[in-house]
């Protein structure tokens, strides 16, 4: 189990520009493999362009309490890239204007940030049909200071999307570091109590689940059913949606394919199992990301590949969604990793 | 030509067996994907017994194809080590089974 980041441990994979190129050298550049440019032409849906915008996805920082081994972010508590408030500020302005009806908050644990409650106050009051905060769950127990998360969340009523690799405790403290299961399953708890994922609940808590490994995530509504009765009879929790996300091959999950010789039958996988209908529906298509501080990105893994959007509009300060509308989408190998199967997503599957 | 019989790269190459017989190939693969597909038994179930037969089969490529699609079904550990002592308990009993065999042999020949 991983405890720094790869960029605490300096390590050549910290730099977005090393695994840009790794991912298009070796079995990409022999031809062994079609890089994904060339597989999108195939079926003519190349260049990738923006259809309506949906999700407004910002990264309040790369600080995080967990190391998990996949993560491709690279967070951890020795990440100190973190949104200031004036960035939340211009921020705030966009949300008041966008066409977009989700806002989606992530990090790290968006929930660090210290100006993160007044930014979910300010940010609640535009009126977004849907709010989300991504939240890593075990944060809710790491200091009594978050203990009142599950009601603050209520009161703003925001959509609690959170990730659980496994209903059993070696599965997920293998990924996401020790203890974290236990504290996981009593923030899960504490949700349900306060009214969060019961059925017919206004107040939505959805799972998100990645593979434990270098393996592509089986069928989502099967893997939803087998979590629902594991959680449902050993701890009494519920819980409305499970998403299940293809990890894709950067950052720490790159670092962790290369590393245990998995790469080359992750990538096999991955293009084999490529479907042209989850191109269609991939969600960058609808979705922009923000960086923490204010980079505008086609979506969180651009971002962590440091590949800004192909507009005259990069940065929130200039933010304008009909000229960002017009870009082309950036692509590279890792976007296999959103199309193969039923596709991946932030809001699961998409074919 | 490889210098060992097998090559983990060749489960990749599978489905190139029907280059060499169209029909045969496809009728195969055809059969194979509405074999595993959701039935009476579960396709959890099915891939379960898949990996014990992979083991008393002892095909590599099975074990391997078979291992990864119980992890992406979310099948722990534990389950599939269970379903390759099924499989084990099987090849054994059938060892065994023949003893009676050896038995009645014995007892035919002996005074």
């Amino acid at each position: 189990m991983a405890t720094k980041s790869l960029h605490k441990r300096e390590n050549e994979l910290a730099q977005a520009q090393k695994q840009l190129d790794f991912l298009s050298n070796g079995i990409f550049k022999n031809g062994e493999l079609p890089t994904f440019k060339e597989k999108i032409a195939e079926t003519k849906q190349f260049p990738l362009t923006p259809k309506k915008l949906e999700i407004l996805q910002l990264n309040l920082g790369y600080m995080c309490n967990q190391v998990c081994e996949h993560c491709h972010v690279d967070a951890g508590p020795d990440r100190k890239e973190i949104m200031t408030k004036e960035t939340m500020q211009q921020c705030l302005e966009v949300i008041k204007n966008t066409k977009a009806h989700t806002l989606d908050l992530t990090g790290g644990a968006p929930e660090m940030n210290s100006n993160f409650r007044w930014f979910v106050e300010e940010a609640s009051k535009a009126g977004i049909q849907d709010f989300i905060v991504r939240s890593n769950l075990t944060i809710i127990r790491a200091n009594k200071k978050y203990y009142d998360l599950p009601e603050f969340f209520k009161k703003h009523n925001i959509h609690v999307i959170s990730s659980m690799p496994h209903w059993t405790p070696g599965k997920t403290d293998k990924q996401r570091g020790k203890g974290v299961f236990n504290a996981s399953i009593k923030a899960l708890q504490e949700l349900n109590a306060v009214g969060y994922g019961m059925p017919g609940s206004n107040l939505r808590l959805d799972l998100v689940y990645n593979p434990s490994g270098a393996f592509l995530p089986g069928d989502q509504k099967a893997l939803e059913n087998e979590f629902k009765k594991a959680l449902q009879d050993n701890f009494n929790i519920q819980f409305h949606n499970l998403f299940a996300i293809t990890n894709l091959p950067i950052s720490r999950f790159l670092d962790y394919l290369i590393a245990s010789d998995n790469y080359e039958d992750y990538m096999y996988a991955l293009v084999e199992a490529y479907n042209p209908v989850a191109v269609a529906n991939v969600m960058c298509t609808n979705t922009l990301s923000v960086s923490w501080d204010g980079w505008l990105y086609d979506c969180d893994f651009n971002q962590m590949l440091e590949l800004k959007v192909a507009s005259k509009i990069q940065h929130i300060s200039d933010y304008n969604e009909e000229l960002l509308q017009q870009r082309n989408i950036i692509i590279s190998q890792h976007c296999y990793g959103c199309t193969a199967g039923a596709g991946s997503s932030c809001q699961g599957t998409v074919a | 030509m490889a210098k060992t019989y097998y090559d983990p790269a060749d489960l990749r190459k599978f489905g190139s067996i029907t280059e060499w017989n169209e029909e045969l190939g496809n009728k195969f693969f055809d059969y194979y994907g509405k074999v595993f597909e959701e039935g009476t038994l579960t396709a959890r179930e099915k891939s379960l017994i898949a990996l014990a037969v992979a083991h008393t089969e002892q095909c590599p490529y099975c074990i391997d194809a078979y291992t990864k699609d119980g992890l992406q079904r979310g099948i722990t550990k534990e389950e599939m080590m269970e379903a390759v002592h099924v499989g084990a308990a099987i090849k054994g009993g059938a060892t065994l089974v023949h003893g009676v065999q050896m038995m009645n042999k014995v007892n035919k020949l002996e005074m």
